[in-house]
């Protein structure tokens, strides 16, 4: 029986098996799989966080449609795209400086700037592996 | 964790990872009898009042960790604008990092529309940040502020609801010193009244209240003018008993110690020590 159905009622984003090749459990590159692990967020705030700019996009683009158009959303995400397409490899740090400017985060700081500041994590991804996922490779 | 680092890019932020590793080292050290250190709190009484022409706010400044004073003198009254102040209850490390970073925000803000931020400004990044955490960052607070729209203040939950009124009190010691308020607010006060309701109902706090003690300071927000007193009165000195209202001096604790004399002398009898020099030696000091 597939996991989904095993689940209560709404389709939780973020929590499941990373299914690889196959349909199955990718052990190489997810470690090994749990029940409890998948189901249940280890905090409450986990998933909400997860999925926090992704909401607010929507909402805020959903607004925009409602007041101003079709058109405004459009435009706005095709220069998300065009700006979010200016990046280093994913490896290394690169500033987001065009995106940041686009979607005003360049005024104002939040708790993602202060704690965990992926540009002063002790570990680096492995090259080859996040430039092959990257590219749709593996 | 091996996924991301092997595929996805980090993200900044909060992070989850330790919270199963903590939840079962909870569920262990419990079974073992011992305790998981607490964090900081400032239970606390904190108040604000509007004023004639501005605002006062008011802390004690006892900071407790479980049964314990942590700090016998901490700074309650956070800065945020230079007419903008806010008092801060609850976790010690959340209400600090909570009013830094609005602090923050509202500089880039005021920076962007060149005028002097709003209160209402602060009070709605507070509230919409509180929420997005849903309770978990434990920060009531009382923002207060005079803007080109005058006076105002707000009481900030830690999940994220605010009020605003012409007078609010927060923290363990809140019903104390609300009860203060309601016997003798009135409208439009002047700046001493103020001052000295605001004083009396942080030291009913101080008093009534184990998590609040220690000195009482005070916030006073006008137009184009803010006095920070810190401490404005020393309801607690330590060696020292309080003052009543109807006694002039505070009195020194006890003291006692019998006088010279108590005890009769009956013989009294003189011994000298001959001490003979048996070595001698000189050492040098290296004063270079």
């Amino acid at each position: 029986m597939p996991l989904s159905q095993l689940k209560d009622s709404v389709p939780v984003t973020g929590m499941g098996p990373q299914v690889g090749a196959y349909g199955v459990q990718d052990t190489l590159r997810s470690g090994f799989s749990s029940v409890k692990n998948e189901l249940l967020p280890s905090h409450a705030l986990e998933l909400s966080e997860k999925n926090f700019q992704l909401n607010q996009d929507k909402i805020n683009f959903s607004n925009l449609r409602n007041i101003q158009g079709l058109h405004a959303p459009l435009k706005l995400q095709m220069e998300y795209r065009a700006a979010r397409q200016i990046q280093r490899l994913p490896f290394l740090q690169s500033s987001h400086l065009a995106l940041d400017t686009l979607k005003g985060n360049d005024e104002s700081i939040s708790f993602e700037d202060i704690l965990n500041d992926p540009a002063q994590s002790e570990m680096m991804g492995e090259p080859h592996v996040m430039v092959e996922y990257k590219l749709g490779m593996m | 964790m091996a996924t991301l680092s092997v595929c996805q890019p980090q993200l900044g932020g909060f992070s989850f990872e330790n919270c199963k590793r903590n939840a079962v080292l909870e569920a262990e050290v419990t079974k073992l009898g011992c305790n998981i250190p607490s964090a900081r709190k400032t239970g606390t009484t904190i108040c604000g009042v509007v004023f004639k022409d501005g605002i006062v706010l008011g802390a004690d400044t006892r900071a407790t960790e479980g049964m314990i004073v942590a700090d016998k003198n901490c700074s309650k009254i956070h800065y945020i604008s230079p007419n903008i102040y806010c008092c801060g209850a609850g976790t010690a490390a959340d209400t600090e990092m909570t009013t830094q970073i609005i602090s923050s925000n509202l500089e880039l803000h005021s920076l962007s529309t060149s005028r002097l931020p709003r209160v209402a400004t602060a009070n709605r990044m507070l509230k919409q940040m509180l929420f997005r955490y849903q309770g978990h960052i434990g920060a009531a607070l009382v923002l207060g502020g005079v803007d080109c729209n005058g006076p105002h203040l707000y009481s900030i939950y830690p999940h994220g609801s605010t009020d605003k009124l012409p007078y609010v009190t927060m923290g363990s010691g809140s019903l104390a010193a609300m009860a203060v308020f309601e016997d003798r607010y009135k409208q439009d006060m002047e700046e001493e009244d103020a001052k000295r309701l605001v004083r009396d109902a942080i030291a009913a706090g101080i008093f009534n209240d184990l998590g609040s003690g220690s000195n009482i300071d005070l916030c006073v927000i006008t137009k184009g003018r803010v006095d920070y007193l810190r401490p404005h009165d020393m309801a607690n000195k330590k060696g020292v008993r309080c003052v009543y209202e109807h006694e002039a001096l505070p009195h020194q604790t006890g003291n006692y110690k019998y006088k010279q004399g108590t005890t009769g002398v009956l013989t009294k009898s003189v011994i000298k020590l001959d001490l003979e020099v048996v070595e001698e030696t000189v050492q040098t000091m290296d004063t270079s």
